[in-house]
């Protein structure tokens, strides 16, 4: 595991040239974000004002939450196209939840679930989503890329199916149906922070967690660096697929509960393109695309990277076009800044090791 | 060497030597090719013969030496270069592609087509058509490539080397994946070529076959040019005797040696392939606590699969007892290696290490769940521990355990493997090929922690197609072919020559 701030050097040896590249190749997402913040506190005033660095936060854990999910996914050398699509998607199911309730026809009621039942059943079904992709990828062998972008269409279709292509609104409940309280989920703070920046945090700690201190985690990168040593070692190798994809639909659905409650309201294009975003956050992160190669935080630092980007671009009113460009450049700079970190530890470790 | 024998001779290595950092793969060397004859070429693996071939190809160039082709100097700085030259190779695993037809196959990267005109398709069918009838195939030059057999596809390795106007032809153990009848096949296409005029370097372990097919015969040993005869004046004993030398067999083993009840029992295992070939047929066979097993074949006589099947990889027919305890054909991997069975694969690089991880993650990976606090989180202390304990018994040189395990040498990677296993406190442990591709330093290792743990009460199984391996660290030999179980012999009455007539059984 390669996190992007850990120096591995020896205080023995001397910092050699190589060594001191590496080091800083090793945190050039946290330089990253370093210069990025600089370059904004100079260039647009007033932005380390605590009110828009909240407000630059709560649009990172959106961003987060499905770069975080979909990590693990990438880790084992897979790819999760589906996660926006999933985040509309379980957006609308809980807007149906709230506004129209189940509908049982045969009894001819309606039963509105209170926001403590809608919450879990949205996350079980973002979950289930995900343990279909996973199902489909390891039981008949359908290529990830290829498995995702199909439920991409299906899960997006859905939510328009949902509505009819039309926005829930007025997500905040009826008192008399005991159903409210869900737009605290996107408004409240705790400690003057929003609980969307506390449930980054927090999922962040969890899967991170997971990732080094689990068998779960280490299966993961097994898989990631070589599947059939994986099988061999006794790794099973499609379980572990099969949790990775929902783990990412599950993070998925949380984003989509996140972003309806913040609106108030649910709308089936909601999460377009967004998995775009989560992807590139990762391999800013330093996540190898191939597998094996991840880490958690670097994940998390690499959403702080682009959201920070975004809303930096848009405050010194740079254009969107512009703002497309400028991130297009920094992924590209950045995998192939993680090649050449790539080929300069393979050669410190082989000099090390002589 | 005589005067009149350089008419005969259509090429020549004289003095080759190659030296790799830390070992001479081959020592001054002199090797002639007679023209239109097989030359056959045989060594132990290691002893230089595809180097020597490598050569010979233009694949790598010697670090001194001299190649004459019909008594003229020639360097080859590649093996498009020795093509042009008419020599040509057909290498073990073959480069071909599937979803091309034949023809296309044969003229890849030489495609006729000048400028910006489409390739002259109608050109290359014709000369495709004619190779095909110089080898006496009915093969359309249209025909999808993986719409044939392998014996086939072999053919079309051969006449692509044919298209280059081949003088010389090298084939690298050409027969390890075809079967009787195929074999027969490629034997007339052979006989038909020396007929034309072509010299053949013929490259097998099979020694009936060489006996077959051969007029000359050369052995290495160790890097150097052991013998040279003609193959109406020998027989096998004295190809084993030349190969093998005389020099006692290092023995591992101290006499005296005690086994205690059965850890592995196998009844009738058998494993059809998805084509409906039989890769192991019903194999019986027992090891006992505290005993080594080797299992002697040659590639393809079905020694992997009869490892992967006793863990779980395949889907077998048979029964196989564990430590006096039933293990049903569903037990998964993991429950296997829980109960007390693990592997040490044969292809280390694609079956064996996780290049991009740590020595530390590659070592514990299959011993997690021994390690677990609270059944979820590793304990790393623990882990730790059992990390630096391994490298320490094994004696593995790393600087640090947190070093990703590409840094490593072979001989240590493999090593970290084995480590792996022992990390499981195997009963029963099967070790497939455990000394490909490291030196010999590391061989000796291998095998003295292979005794060491058998010393211990574990069950060792391996697979080898050294002679030498087996007889060195075996107390019972049991010779495979053609997925069958041919010999299950004590080490004391195993002589080389029949354990190699045992491995060359009913093919």
């Amino acid at each position: 595991m390669n996190t992007p701030h850990n120096s591995t050097s020896s205080p023995a040896s001397i910092m050699s040239k190589d060594n001191l590249l590496l080091l800083v190749l090793k945190m050039r997402t946290f330089i990253a974000l370093f210069l990025i913040l600089a370059f904004f506190t100079v260039m647009v005033p007033g932005f380390l004002e605590p009110s828009s660095l909240v407000i630059m936060v709560k649009h990172i854990a959106i961003n987060a939450f499905l770069a975080l999910g979909i990590t693990f996914v990438i880790i084992t050398a897979g790819i999760d196209l589906s996660i926006g699509a999933i985040l509309g998607f379980c957006g609308m199911v809980a807007g149906w939840l709230i506004t129209k309730g189940i509908v049982l026809p045969m009894l001819g009621i309606a039963i509105f679930p209170s926001i403590w039942l809608v919450v879990p059943m949205v996350l079980v079904i973002g979950g289930l989503i995900g343990a279909l992709n996973g199902l489909l990828i390891t039981r008949y062998n359908v290529a990830p890329f290829i498995c995702t972008l199909g439920t991409m269409y299906i899960v997006r279709g859905a939510a328009m199916l949902l509505s009819g292509g039309e926005t829930f609104t007025g997500l905040s409940g009826n008192p008399q149906l005991g159903n409210t309280g869900f737009e605290l989920i996107g408004s409240a703070r705790l400690l003057g922070l929003p609980y969307a920046i506390w449930m980054m945090f927090i999922l962040a700690a969890v899967i991170a967690y997971i990732a080094k201190r689990t068998q779960f985690g280490r299966h993961v990168f097994a898989i990631g660096d070589n599947e059939h040593s994986a099988e061999l070692s006794g790794v099973k190798v499609a379980r572990v697929k099969v949790w990775v994809y929902t783990i990412s639909g599950l993070c998925a659905a949380l984003a989509g509960i996140v972003v309806s409650s913040q609106l108030v309201a649910s709308h089936p294009a909601t999460g377009i393109a967004f998995e775009m975003n989560a992807i590139a956050a990762v391999v800013l992160g330093g996540t190898s695309l191939a597998g094996g190669r991840g880490s958690i935080m670097g994940t998390l630092i690499g959403a702080f990277v682009i959201g920070i980007l975004a809303d930096g671009l848009v405050m010194m009113g740079v254009s969107e076009f512009w703002q497309m460009v400028v991130k297009g450049l920094v992924i590209i700079v950045a995998v192939i800044i993680d090649q050449k970190q790539s080929r300069l530890q393979h050669k410190a470790a082989i000099v090390k090791q002589k | 060497m005589h005067s009149s024998d350089t008419a005969d001779v259509v090429m020549r290595a004289e003095a080759i030597s190659m030296v790799y950092p830390g070992t001479i793969a081959l020592n001054e060397v002199d090797y002639r090719v007679y023209r239109g004859k097989v030359n056959v070429i045989i060594g132990e693996n290691g002893a230089g013969k595809s180097t020597l071939m490598k050569i010979l190809a233009g694949v790598q160039q010697p670090t001194s030496g001299r190649i004459f082709l019909n008594e003229e100097q020639v360097t080859f700085s590649s093996t498009r270069d020795a093509a042009s030259r008419g020599v040509g190779m057909v290498h073990q695993e073959l480069n071909l592609f599937g979803n091309l037809s034949v023809a296309e196959n044969i003229f890849l990267g030489r495609e006729r087509q000048r400028g910006l005109m489409p390739i002259d398709t109608a050109e290359q069918h014709r000369i495709t058509a004619e190779l095909m009838a110089r080898l006496n195939q009915d093969i359309a030059p249209s025909e999808l490539l993986s719409n044939l057999k392998v014996g086939q596809q072999q053919l079309v390795e051969i006449a692509k080397a044919l298209a280059d106007q081949a003088d010389v032809l090298i084939l690298d153990e050409p027969t390890s994946a075809l079967s009787k009848t195929e074999i027969e096949l490629l034997f007339e296409v052979i006989r038909d070529l020396t007929a034309q005029g072509v010299s053949i370097i013929y490259i097998s372990h099979r020694l009936e076959e060489l006996m077959a097919i051969g007029d000359h015969i050369t052995i290495l040993r160790d890097g150097n040019l052991q013998s040279e005869a003609l193959i109406e004046a020998i027989d096998v004993p004295w190809i084993v005797r030349e190969m093998l030398g005389s020099d006692p067999v290092t023995d591992f083993l101290k006499p005296g040696r005690e086994f205690g009840e059965p850890v592995l029992e196998v009844r009738n295992l058998s494993l059809v392939s998805t084509t409906g070939l039989t890769l192991v047929d019903e194999v019986s066979l027992e090891v006992r606590a505290g005993e080594i097993v080797g299992v002697y074949g040659l590639m393809g006589a079905g020694r992997t699969e009869l490892m992967e099947c006793l863990l779980g990889l395949q889907r077998y027919q048979g029964e196989i007892t564990l430590d006096g305890q039933s293990v049903h054909e569903g037990t998964s991997t993991s429950e296997r290696i829980r109960r007390g069975m693990c592997l040490v694969p044969e292809d280390r690089k694609k079956n064996g290490i996780f290049p991009v991880s740590s020595v530390s993650n590659n070592m514990t990976i299959s011993s997690l769940w021994r390690r677990l606090k609270h059944r979820f989180t590793i304990d790393e202390p623990a882990e730790d521990a059992a990390v630096n304990s391994a490298i320490n018994t094994l004696s593995i040189k790393v600087s640090s355990p947190d070093i990703e395990i590409r840094a490593l040498s072979g001989g240590n990677q493999q090593k970290v493997v084995i480590g792996r296993t022992l990390l499981t406190d195997p009963k029963m442990l099967l070790l497939d090929e455990p000394t490909r591709g490291i030196d010999i330093g590391a061989k000796g290792d291998v095998f003295d922690m292979m005794v060491s743990l058998s010393e211990r009460g574990i069950g060792v199984l391996f697979s080898t197609s050294d002679l030498k391996e087996i007889m060195a660290v075996s107390d019972r030999i049991l010779v495979m072919s053609g997925g069958r179980l041919t010999a299950n012999v004590s080490r004391h009455d195993a002589t080389e020559s029949a354990l190699v007539s045992a491995s060359a059984q009913g093919l």
